[in-house]
């Protein structure tokens, strides 16, 4: 594949991209785990949601 | 499950659950044959190998304004209805649309220079996009410095749909002020401008884009709501400490 004389541009703008988009599925997935382990260590410790002591 | 179930954050947790891995593999499907479409698509008459930027700058600039007019619909529900859901919508959509409108800006910008022979022109469809750009940093802003979450939350909703007004401004500039940016190309009265065989995987790319973004959008939802449920059970935490002490 050639990408002529402008490849520079037409590269970054691949790697810009590729890189925005891996730094957001990151922090959604980083993320994810931190609010699970924190929640987890919660319930270890007896801490339950109003919603779920009403429901029961 | 009826779709007034949603609202319920619990039952929406579980359908995000069930949802997100298949999303996931559909989109990684997508973008595997959108980029092999994209990559092997020919040159432009006029643009040469620089037509390959366009397959990331147009679903990019499409989302940017798809993430402003989500966090517009989900300010309604926050205003009208108050529903925390339309707010947790509102607050995932905005860092993805930010993130998405500064992709448009870098890779419009880094195939202006070859094309154009500039980076940048104060043009009306660049600046209202860089007017974009701006407002989501505002909104993300009040989000992340409101003392109170629900008084940000307001802040941040009436803000969404004041700069909707910027979403026409957008997509008619180039119709309204003699632009640098061309004109409309795809989506015209007359039909499309652009060949099959660059317009195909245009479309394929921008429905990866797209299912990207609806993906991350939903997991950062499901984030939010997590996290939410984490300060309420630390402030009950708290809460029974205090009268522990009392």
């Amino acid at each position: 594949m050639n990408l002529g004389p402008h490849a520079d541009f037409i590269v970054a703008s691949y790697a810009l991209t590729l890189f925005v988009v891996a730094a957001l599925i990151a922090w959604v997935v980083l993320d994810y785990a931190a609010q699970r382990r924190v929640l987890g260590d919660l319930e270890a410790r007896g801490i339950t949601r109003r919603s779920r002591r009403t429901e029961g | 499950m009826a779709v007034i179930d949603l609202a319920n954050p619990t039952r929406f947790l579980a359908l995000v659950n069930r949802l997100l891995p298949w999303l996931w593999a559909t989109t990684a499907i997508l973008f595997v044959v959108g980029i092999y479409r994209a990559l092997g698509a020919p040159d432009d008459y006029q643009q040469g190998a620089t037509v390959k930027i366009m397959f990331l700058h147009v679903p990019s600039a499409w989302l940017g304004m798809f993430g402003w007019s989500v966090m517009s619909l989900a300010a309604l529900g926050t205003l009208v209805w108050r529903h925390p859901l339309a707010d947790v919508a509102g607050k995932a959509a905005a860092p993805l649309g930010a993130a998405f409108t500064f992709i448009c800006l870098v890779t419009g910008s880094l195939w202006g220079r070859p094309t154009w022979g500039t980076y940048w022109v104060w043009d009306a469809r660049l600046t209202s996009m860089l007017v974009l750009l701006l407002l989501y940093l505002g909104v993300l802003a009040l989000y992340w410095t409101a003392e109170d979450p629900g008084r940000g939350a307001r802040a941040a909703a009436i803000l969404s749909l004041v700069g909707a007004v910027n979403l026409p401004i957008i997509k008619f500039s180039v119709d309204w002020w003699n632009t640098l940016h061309q004109p409309a190309s795809i989506f015209r009265m007359g039909g499309s401008t652009i060949d099959p065989s660059i317009l195909v995987p245009l479309f394929i790319m921008a429905g990866a884009f797209t299912l990207l973004f609806v993906t991350l959008h939903l997991a950062v939802m499901r984030n939010e709501i997590l996290r939410r449920r984490v300060r309420t059970m630390q402030l009950m935490q708290a809460q029974a400490l205090a009268e522990a002490g009392a």
